[in-house]
């Protein structure tokens, strides 16, 4: 086996977990390869840095891939996806004002259940309007995100339009918590920690997580350039079982004290260990005080199928992408999307089947018609004719 | 050339974008802005309204730009990257150089490619700036340790100071070290003997 370096972008979120357990935990090392793992800023630079060949391999928004991979909203770079770092781990957060208007008018209702909170949103937005106030603003990291993706299918399902009755702003993670506390946005969704620092710092409460809008959701893919991997079918195979063996390292709970230390190193995510901790055992607090939730399946990492790539789930972003007015629909235009993720790469390296494609989750939406990979057509015309509110 | 443009800078960095917004004034270009606060940014530069922008590549705010190829009813003059398909040369030059530049939709790149340019050649001047300011720093700290060893063996072993820079020379040359390595040697000796 030689000795192949590969140079991999990435910014410092948890989800970046199995390229670091891969570097340093010596998997990638088991497998040949000698990761050079690069600490970014900004996704446009993750995307830009591997489109002109910087990096052999980025940690990339599953949307980005496939944005990039169809030429839309920057140049076009067909782009290929054969394992998936890490699905859901974000969460809404709101500002203690909108968390108690919201409160106040679910009516009794339970706000925890996004469909009560869509609802009460809807009323916060129509009586805002009523008086003339502004409308609310929520941050997003992204135009091609889950967050973006998240925030607009929660809005859209108590039928508050997300391009006009609300504001969607992009604001880079870290600015997040400042731009909360400086009321500049009235709430946000973003990865971990971000939405545990607002909590601990009493200006935000956790609404939901992202989980509970859309469950398996593909959050965080490897990506390589479709050119570059043309030859190099060897290295990918190699690259795909070090993050396998990283993932189940991951998911081992006794090793969590020597996976949150790797992280929490400076050249890596470098955030306090606690809050890295929380986020792998899917506890966070959500409101100022002792206010804890714990959801196991917070973030996925290789758990239940999450690291096969699978084109439904593409196919299901692309939908996103149509629904939003990014993409235009077209048939071609889905199939590129689809081509995008390679459950053929994942098998190939880790000898796992078709099989697997039969049994695999796909997301999953609190609310909404039923998605059908093979007819997103049908399923945008379901959406638009939802009843408001109602769904 | 093209004076009328409106062109917008956003760099954290106050020294190099100074640099930048001089070598633009001095090739002609009048309208130059910098914006240093990166809070409310799109709102800063949709009150500008410029042809042009350039950030840095270390700024976060990049992926804030990124909302304006997005057309929506936030966004009210679509902005595209300067690139397009065929010039990656020009992609990888200013990635290079760290910097990256946005135009107004429609805007012919021909109009820019000066910008670009002068933005690429600056951004490399003040990433060289940089490094010979550190290894000047880097030397003048040097400068400092070598003469306080000297100090220390004129004083211990009551040579001159010719001699007591001979001897610290001879040493780095027997133990294949810097001067300044083994001046620091004798610092960290003489603290401990203190």
């Amino acid at each position: 086996m030689s000795g192949d370096s590969l140079r991999i972008g990435f910014i410092p979120l948890t989800d970046a977990a199995a390229l670091v357990v891969a570097a340093d935990k010596g998997f990638a090392a088991k497998q040949g390869l000698s990761l050079d793992l690069v600490r970014e800023v900004s996704w446009s630079n993750v995307r830009d840095k591997l489109n002109i060949g910087l990096f052999d391999a980025a940690h990339l928004l599953a949307p980005v891939a496939i944005a990039s991979s169809l030429g839309i909203g920057h140049i076009k770079m067909p782009l290929l996806v054969p394992f998936v770092l890490g699905a859901d781990g974000n969460a809404i957060t709101v500002s203690p004002a909108l968390h108690s208007a919201l409160t106040l008018a679910a009516q009794g209702g339970d706000i925890t259940d996004a469909k009560v909170s869509a609802q009460a949103l809807a009323r916060v937005v129509a009586e805002r309007r009523k008086r003339g106030a502004d409308p609310l603003t929520f941050g997003m990291t992204f135009p091609f995100s889950s967050h973006n993706y998240l925030l607009r299918f929660w809005i859209a399902a108590g039928g508050v339009d997300p391009d006009e009755d609300v504001r969607l702003v992009v604001l880079p993670p870290s600015y997040m918590v400042d731009s909360l506390s400086s009321r500049q946005v009235d709430g946000f969704c973003v990865g971990a920690p971000w939405n545990s620092v607002a909590v601990e710092l009493g200006i935000g409460h956790i609404l939901h997580f992202g989980s509970d809008i859309f469950a398996q959701a593909p959050e965080k893919v490897l990506a390589v350039r479709a050119a570059w991997s043309a030859n190099r079918d060897e290295v990918l195979k190699r690259l795909v079982s070090a993050l396998n063996d990283a993932a189940d390292f991951i998911n081992d709970p006794a090793n969590l004290r020597e996976l949150v230390t790797l992280l929490a190193a400076p050249d890596r995510i470098a955030v306090a260990p606690e809050i890295i901790e929380r986020t792998f055992k899917g506890r966070l607090r959500i409101a100022p005080g002792e206010t804890f939730r714990t959801d196991p399946d917070y973030m996925l990492i290789g758990r239940k199928g999450a690291a096969r790539p699978e084109p439904a789930d593409a196919a299901w972003l692309y939908a996103q992408m149509v629904r939003w007015n990014q993409a235009p629909w077209s048939p071609d235009l889905l199939a590129a999307a689809k081509a995008c993720f390679r459950p053929d790469l994942y098998d190939l390296a880790l000898g796992t089947n078709a099989k697997s494609s039969a049994t695999a989750e796909h997301i999953r939406a609190f609310a909404g018609p039923q998605f059908d990979a093979d007819d997103i057509a049908g399923y945008l015309a379901a959406l638009k004719t939802a009843p408001k509110g109602r769904q | 050339m093209d004076p009328a443009l409106n062109i917008v800078i956003v760099d954290e960095n106050p020294v190099r974008a100074a640099i930048l917004a001089d070598g633009l004034r001095e090739a002609g270009y009048t309208r130059v802005t910098r914006i240093e606060e990166t809070t409310s940014l799109l709102a800063r530069i949709y009150s500008l309204d410029p042809d042009v922008i350039l950030i840095d590549l270390e700024n976060p705010s990049r992926d804030v730009l990124a909302q304006m190829f997005q057309v929506s009813r936030v966004v009210k003059r679509p902005i595209a990257m300067f690139v397009d398909q065929a010039d990656t040369a020009a992609i990888e030059a200013a990635v290079d150089a760290g910097v990256s530049a946005y135009i107004v939709d429609g805007l012919k790149k021909e109009r820019i490619k000066g910008i670009l340019d002068l933005c690429i050649s600056r951004f490399n001047a003040f990433a060289r700036l940089t490094s010979e300011l550190e290894r000047a720093q880097n030397a003048l700290s040097e400068r400092k340790v070598i003469d306080r060893a000297k100090g220390i063996l004129m004083k211990v072993k009551n040579v001159s100071e010719a001699d007591a820079y001979a001897m610290l020379r001879k040493t780095a040359m027997n133990e294949n070290k810097k001067i300044a390595e083994v001046a620091q040697s004798v610092i960290t000796a003489a603290e401990l003997l203190k």
